[in-house]
């Protein structure tokens, strides 16, 4: 059974609870993410930010509730909650190295008309690539193809993690522009330890610490160093 | 003809059955990490279902091409069809319990292979078949057994019929992308469970296929309950040795195993009193590429 979100919620997540291996890792994330443009997710290395995005999707056993664009979707299995209209970036990319470029994306369409051309102009290697395999492209080249294979359909929910994590500044000006071209159709929940990358793109901020959401406002609060330094441990211009 | 290559060509047809049975093996445990014990039984089912068709298709039409094509397609979809119900009813349940999944395959296996015993006996039952089926054609001066060509074509074209299908199809790219990582494949809106269905069946015809293929190749023509379990301890010696989940390693090292044992049968157990020497070269083989390539000839990397 459903249950809507809230208005202009395009998740919603509430005493959102998991373990790996016997230790808690979320500890009951209560965290919402307003529809439209990009929300950042921030924390400390071991904050329980990845198991979160993992949490809501259902790829890590949770408790709960998830909503998700509408629906109540907690329990529900990862490709269903994907079928929604929900793309996921995961950290370290997660392409498979086996298959060529093509393949990926095309093992990402799960409906009709699949935009090419639109992941094509974003990133023109993917094209030159195509008949290369995944395990052989750099560390840029496959960050660009896992965010390909969200924005190959209009998804209207995307959840990112890390994806600017271990690129050569070229490649991360490349994949900021087109989480900044993705945001104008689509709410990002994104998870990012560069400061720049989360001014630039993110209008809100969650910080997680320690399993639990501690702080929710808005992405200015990061120039008070001194709440940075707090909730981080970092200095807020990092 | 020389006797070497009468031996080869049978070598190369013994080694197209166990591809048969290999690839089904492969492909399931490379997709689903299930080791499936029950496999063998997949094949004697397949053949015992050749044998329920071309005993009950009418007059002649049996020891026909077209005949023998529909006791091939019986034999094709009865692996299939219970390689199917395996999986929906006795493997879902369990995924993500490899020591329940390891029990309950042995335990279907020796369930449906008592069942068999019960139903049909231990005598074998004949399969009618073409007469040029289990016939020889001379080459060259040597007899060269029929139904060694056409094993041989059967490997051939089930290697190039699945090596389009994982790398043409939509569903032979998603086995490829689960093999490797099942989790992002569920994270892209993909239910896997489908293609596990889709991979036992599969699996299950080509057992089936084996079964047919075995009986006439290699036992002319008699089918019995227990002639896939035999089967079964070569063809998993072949996965391991090709790599477990690598297609391309199961074929090499099915006619690898099968070369082996006929020559190491004929030119060095026959007459001797050593008629096992085939089977015992066979192992040796698995425990020499073991030590060299411990993850088998084909198989992925750590």
């Amino acid at each position: 059974m459903t249950r809507p979100a809230g208005p202009g919620v395009a998740l919603g997540l509430t005493g959102l609870r998991a373990s790996i291996g016997g230790s808690r890792i979320l500890h009951g994330v209560d965290l919402t993410v307003p529809e439209g443009g990009v929300t950042a997710l921030i924390g400390r290395n071991g904050a329980g930010k990845t198991s979160t995005l993992r949490a809501a999707i259902g790829l890590l056993p949770a408790t709960g509730t998830v909503r998700m664009l509408g629906a109540d979707v907690s329990g529900w299995p990862t490709h269903r909650i994907i079928r929604r209209g929900v793309g996921y970036v995961p950290e370290d990319r997660e392409v498979f190295a086996g298959l060529t470029v093509r393949e990926n994306l095309r093992l990402a369409e799960t409906g009709g008309d699949p935009r090419y051309a639109e992941v094509y102009r974003l990133f023109p290697e993917l094209r030159e690539r195509a008949g290369q395999r995944a395990g052989t492209l750099s560390g840029g080249q496959q960050q660009m193809l896992a965010i390909g294979r969200v924005l190959l359909h209009g998804k209207q929910l995307l959840l990112i993690d890390e994806p600017t994590k271990g690129l050569a500044p070229r490649y991360v000006t490349e994949v900021v522009r087109a989480l900044e071209r993705a945001a104008e159709a689509a709410t990002i929940l994104l998870v990012e330890q560069n400061v720049h990358v989360v001014r630039r793109l993110a209008r809100q901020v969650v910080v997680l610490d320690r399993g639990q959401a501690v702080y929710a406002g808005d992405v200015a609060d990061l120039d008070d160093a001194g709440l940075v330094r707090r909730l981080l441990g970092v200095s807020g211009a990092a | 003809m020389s006797t070497f290559l009468a031996i080869t060509l049978s070598g190369l047809a013994l080694g197209a059955v166990y591809f048969l049975v290999a690839a089904g093996l492969s492909l399931i445990y490379g997709l689903m990490d299930v080791l499936n014990f029950a496999h063998g039984v997949f094949l004697t089912l397949g053949g015992y279902a050749g044998w329920a068709m071309a005993t009950r298709l009418p007059g002649a039409l049996p020891r026909t091409a077209a005949g023998f094509l529909l006791t091939t397609a019986a034999a094709i979809l009865g692996g299939a069809l219970v390689a199917a119900a395996t999986e929906l009813l006795l493997i879902r349940p369990l995924y993500g319990r490899p020591v329940a999944q390891i029990l309950v395959t042995i335990g279907l296996d020796l369930a449906l292979t008592g069942l068999l015993l019960g139903a049909f006996g231990s005598d074998s039952r004949a399969i009618p078949v073409p007469a040029w089926l289990t016939g020889v054609t001379v080459l060259g001066g040597e007899r060269a057994p029929n139904g060694d060509f056409v094993a041989l074509g059967g490997g051939l074209l089930v290697l190039a019929a699945l090596t389009w299908f994982l790398r043409r199809t939509r569903y032979g790219i998603i086995i490829r992308a689960g093999a490797e990582n099942r989790a992002m494949v569920r994270a892209l809106g993909i239910d896997v469970g489908r293609a596990f269905t889709v991979v036992f069946t599969i699996g299950g015809a080509t057992a089936g296929l084996a079964g047919l293929l075995n009986s006439v190749v290699f036992n002319s023509a008699l089918i019995d309950p227990t002639q896939g379990d035999q089967l079964l301890i070569f063809a998993f010696i072949v996965v391991v040795i090709g790599g477990l989940g690598s297609l391309a390693g199961s074929a090499v090292a099915a006619l690898l195993v099968g070369l082996v044992q006929v020559y190491v049968g004929f030119y060095a157990g026959s007459g001797s009193g050593l008629a096992q020497l085939g089977n015992v070269s066979v192992v040796l083989v698995l425990a020499v590429v073991l030590l060299i390539r411990p993850r088998g000839l084909l198989g992925a990397t750590a």
